[in-house]
This record gives C-alpha cells, structure tokens and sequence, in this order.
C-alpha cells in the first residue's frame, strides 16, 4: 500500500544538442498533488509529457501504477508497455486538444470504450457521471467547437478521467485560456483534490492554485529539479535565490 | 481655366443614345444577363449543327442506346473511386510510414503512375500484363491477368487515380493537428486506433473537396476505356456513340449526345458534392446544422 504511484528515476532527454532534462527523480504517493514550476525552457513540461512516454526520455525509467518502462528502443514489446502505463495516466493539454468530430460524451467515453474495452451501457453511465462532475452534462451532445476553452479544458478533463487513471498529468491547463475563464477549471481541479483525493502533477504558473492544492511544489531549474518543498516551505523561505527570483516575479 | 471647361463639356454631350443603353443596362441583373451570354452560345451552335445538316430524327433513334451507356460510366466510376480511395488510403499511409518498405513501396507507385501517361497505363494492363504473366507463372494461373477490356480499364483508373489521391490523402492527413495525434497516444490508442477513429475521419473532411474533383475527372476518364475496344454490353456512352456514328457516319449528332451525358453526370455529382461538404462541415463550424 505504501509503494508510490509514480516513480522516476534518472531521467534524460535532450533534443539535439540541448540537454532539456539532466537527470530527474520522482516518487509520488496517492493522493498526492505536486505541482511543478519554473521557467519555461526549464524542463518541467518535458518532464511530464516524459512520464506517459508522449516524450520518449534518452535513459532513465518511469513507473506508473506498477507498469515500468525505462528508456530504450521502440520495440514492439516496449510500445506495448508504453500504451498500458498510458492507460493509467490521465493527461490534460494545454490546448484541450478534443477530437472535433465527436460530441462531448463520444469524447469522454472513447478511452474506455475503444481502448479498454468495457461496455457501453457502463461506460456511458460514468462518462455522464462525470460529466455532471465537471459541470458539462448538459452539453453532452454538442460538438466542441461550440464550447468556450474553458469547457472544453473541463471536458478534456472528464475524458481523461474516464480511464479511472492512477494519476492526472496537467500541462499548463489554462495558459491558453482567456483570464475569466481560468478560474472554472481551476476549481474542478480543486475539487478533484480535495473531494475525490486524486493524484496528480500540474505544471503551471497558477501560483494561486499551488498554494492552495499542492502538498508539494517542485521548481525546475535548467532540466534539475533545483528545490521542492511544501508550498509553506516554498512561499514562506525559499532556499535557492533563483527560486526566490522566480516566485518574487510571478506573484 | 479652359482644363475645366472641357471637363465640364464632356458629361453634357453624353446625353442620348449611349447613355440610355447604359442606363437600361445596369437595370437588368448580372445573372439575366449571363444567362443570355450562354443563350446566345447555344443559338450559334445550333445554327452551326442545323447548318452541317444536323439529323435529329436519328438522334432520337439511336440516344437511348448512347445514354444507356451511362449506367457503365456509372459502374465502372463508382468501381475505380473505391478501389482508388483504398488504394489512396494504404499510399498515404505509407509516405507517412518511418517503415522502409511501406515508404519504399508507396513512392514507387505515385511516382510510376502519376509520371507516366493514363491512356499508357491502361493498355499496360489490358496488353503487356498477360505477357508478364504467361512469361512468370504456369497455366492456369497466368491465365488469370488476362483480362477483359473493362476490368483492364477499371483496374488502370483506379491505380491512376489512387496515385494522384495518395498525395492528396497524405497532405489531409499531415493537415490534422499534431495534438490530436497526442490526445489518441495520451489515451493508450495503438496505431490502428489512433488512425481509424482520430486521425483519418479528421483526414477524411479535409480530403473530401479534393477528392470531389477527383472523382469528376475520373467520371470523364472512364471514357479512355472505350480506346480499349469494350464490347457493346460494357459500351460506355462515348464507345457507343463511336460505333454507332461511325457506322452511320453522324459522328457529330452520336458525340454531342455522348458529351451531354458526361456533362449531366458531372454536374449531377458537383450537387452532391456540394451537399456533402456541407454535412461534412459539422464539429467544425459552430454555425452548422445539426445534421440527422
């Protein structure tokens, strides 16, 4: 019970000849929010889209909910264990990214229903489960282009949900949202923490958000993780100038 | 200053006839107007038919069996465009393939057929495939390539076609956002899946209008397949209006009867086109109907 769902160890990925990330370890525990900050170029996107593999690392391993992939050849064993850890990561975009040619529900209900198979009368029932969840039941039928980016960001959330996954991956949720509507998904990803203990790792800028969420806050420096603490730790005595430097010029 | 003195002069003297006509001119709508160009286009070529001793009565003898030929057109189009749109889905799939051999396959085959010329291609299948054959492989497999003019020609328009069409298929797919390639990827979607229920319906949109415009030129193609020599039961109206012109010597009433026949048919489908983007357009335009 007390294994973590997510661990990390020594992870590497460059592209080029830039090195982006210098070696990166991780363990989080259920139930656990971290949040991940810093500038941007510093590593902390690559770091996440690296744990469900969207990013392929050059060395090092990621496990998640007992699945382990470490870095290597795309075999095809190894893509096959790739798509089971991503099953068990549920990933939000930056831009949503919702499959215009669904509607919301089909939306929600594609991962269950194509990728693992369960059957459509339960899978329908907890797709509008959760939709009521986020607040978009009654746009159930609409396509997404009719949506604002704000419900599209909460429906892209119940679609990741959908897969009932062991942890939430959020890169940057509401950099592509206009200010009046952050607040909206900002308060569904509250309410996932809060009421439905979910795990998860938010990459954001969303200072706010993290001071009130997070049970610990990682700041990437320059593809390391520079300093990580509770938020208490982080607001109240910063250790690194470079993080003081930062939090002084985002808040 | 004698400059504005002429300038006022001139608008005087436009009084009368010149200006009247023009007046009654912009009074009548840009359409009516066109609408008499194209009137008057069809008066001078009936002149010109009824002047080169146009027969009408043998038209009407012998259009029956010319528009019947539009059900082989039909056939044969709606034949070639599935069999193309695969061909076109597979080729697109391969120049978009990290695999060798799909990559290498598929190059091939949009750089012979869209280099080389149609009315080429089909007598390679119809004339120098059974002899490949016959020289490769034993009775009676070798007997299996040699086939009649029609399906020769099928086959042909549809490898032509899915040459251009790969093309097409690869650009509408390269067209969808790379996000939604992650979104499938981030949901544990294998290939297959990502494709068939992602990537390629979003293709699909794209393609549809180009694909359009495919389908109507190969619609007018499938007359190549006359040249062939079909036999009368798969006579496509052209193949029938050359057999029977020639054999009356009323080549222009039997081709003007087979022209007009592809005309409609062209047009009919452009409708039809035009409904389908529509429908097509839904998830992508917030205005859009909901459609049934």
């Amino acid at each position: 019970m007390s294994a973590p769902v997510v661990r990390v160890q020594g992870l590497h990925k460059s592209f080029g000849d830039l090195e982006v990330l210098k070696g990166i370890d991780m363990e989080i525990d259920s139930g656990e929010v971290v949040v991940v900050f810093g500038r941007s170029g510093s590593g902390k996107s690559t770091f996440l889209r690296c744990i469900n593999f969207l990013e392929d690392p050059d060395q090092g391993s990621v496990e998640v909910a007992g699945v382990a992939v470490a870095a290597g050849p795309p075999t095809r064993h190894r893509r096959k264990e790739i798509r089971r850890l991503r099953t068990h990561c549920g990933m939000v975009f930056q831009q949503f990214n919702l499959f215009p040619q669904m509607t919301v529900l089909d939306n929600v209900m594609e991962g269950p229903l194509r990728v693992k198979g369960e059957s459509a009368k339960e899978v329908r029932d907890l797709s509008m489960q959760l939709l009521a969840d986020v607040g978009m039941a009654d746009k159930a039928d609409q396509h997404p282009i009719r949506l604002s980016g704000g419900q599209q960001q909460r429906v892209a959330i119940a679609r990741a949900l959908a897969m009932r996954p062991a942890v939430m991956l959020f890169d940057e949720p509401t950099s592509a949202l206009d200010p009046e509507l952050i607040h909206e998904v900002l308060a569904v990803m509250k309410r996932l923490a809060d009421a439905h203990s979910t795990t998860m790792v938010v990459v954001t800028h969303e200072m706010g958000f993290a001071r009130e969420v997070a049970n610990r806050m990682c700041f990437f420096h320059e593809g390391v993780i520079l300093e990580e603490g509770t938020p208490e730790q982080m607001f109240g005595s910063p250790q690194r100038p470079e993080t003081k430097k930062f939090l002084d010029a985002v808040i | 200053m004698p400059d504005s003195s002429t300038r006022e002069a001139v608008p005087r003297q436009r009084h009368g006839l010149a200006e009247s006509v023009e007046a009654f001119s912009l009074s009548i709508p840009f359409r009516v107007k066109v609408a008499a160009v194209w009137a008057v286009i069809f008066g001078l070529l009936a002149f010109a038919f009824f002047r080169s001793g146009f027969d009408i009565a043998w038209m009407i003898d012998k259009a029956p069996a010319i528009v019947r030929g539009v059900w082989v057109t039909i056939l044969f189009s709606v034949i070639a465009i599935t069999a193309a749109t695969l061909l076109a889905i597979l080729g697109a799939l391969g120049r978009i393939s990290k695999n060798p051999i799909a990559y290498g396959i598929s190059g091939f085959y949009t750089s012979f057929f869209r280099g080389t010329p149609l009315i080429v291609q089909l007598f390679l299948w119809y004339l120098a495939l059974p002899q490949l054959a016959i020289g490769l492989l034993p009775e009676p497999y070798a007997s299996w390539f040699i086939w009649p003019a029609a399906v020769a020609g099928v086959v042909g328009i549809a490898f032509n076609y899915g040459a251009y069409m790969t093309e097409i298929f690869r650009a509408g797919i390269e067209a969808v956002p790379h996000g939604q390639t992650e979104a499938a990827d981030a949901l544990g979607m294998s290939y297959g899946q990502r494709m068939r229920r992602v990537i390629l319906p979003q293709a699909m949109r794209i393609v549809i209008p180009p694909t359009g415009n495919e389908f109507i030129a190969m619609i007018k193609d499938t007359a190549l397949i006359g040249l062939l020599g079909t036999t009368i039961l798969w006579a496509d109206p052209f193949r029938v209006a050359q057999l029977t012109g020639k054999a009356d010597f009323r080549n222009l009433e039997a081709l003007i009867i087979a022209a007009i026949v592809y005309w409609g048919l062209t047009a009919i489908f452009s409708f039809f086109q035009r409904k389908l983007e529509a429908r097509m357009s839904k998830g992508y335009v917030r205005t859009a109907v909901k459609a049934g």
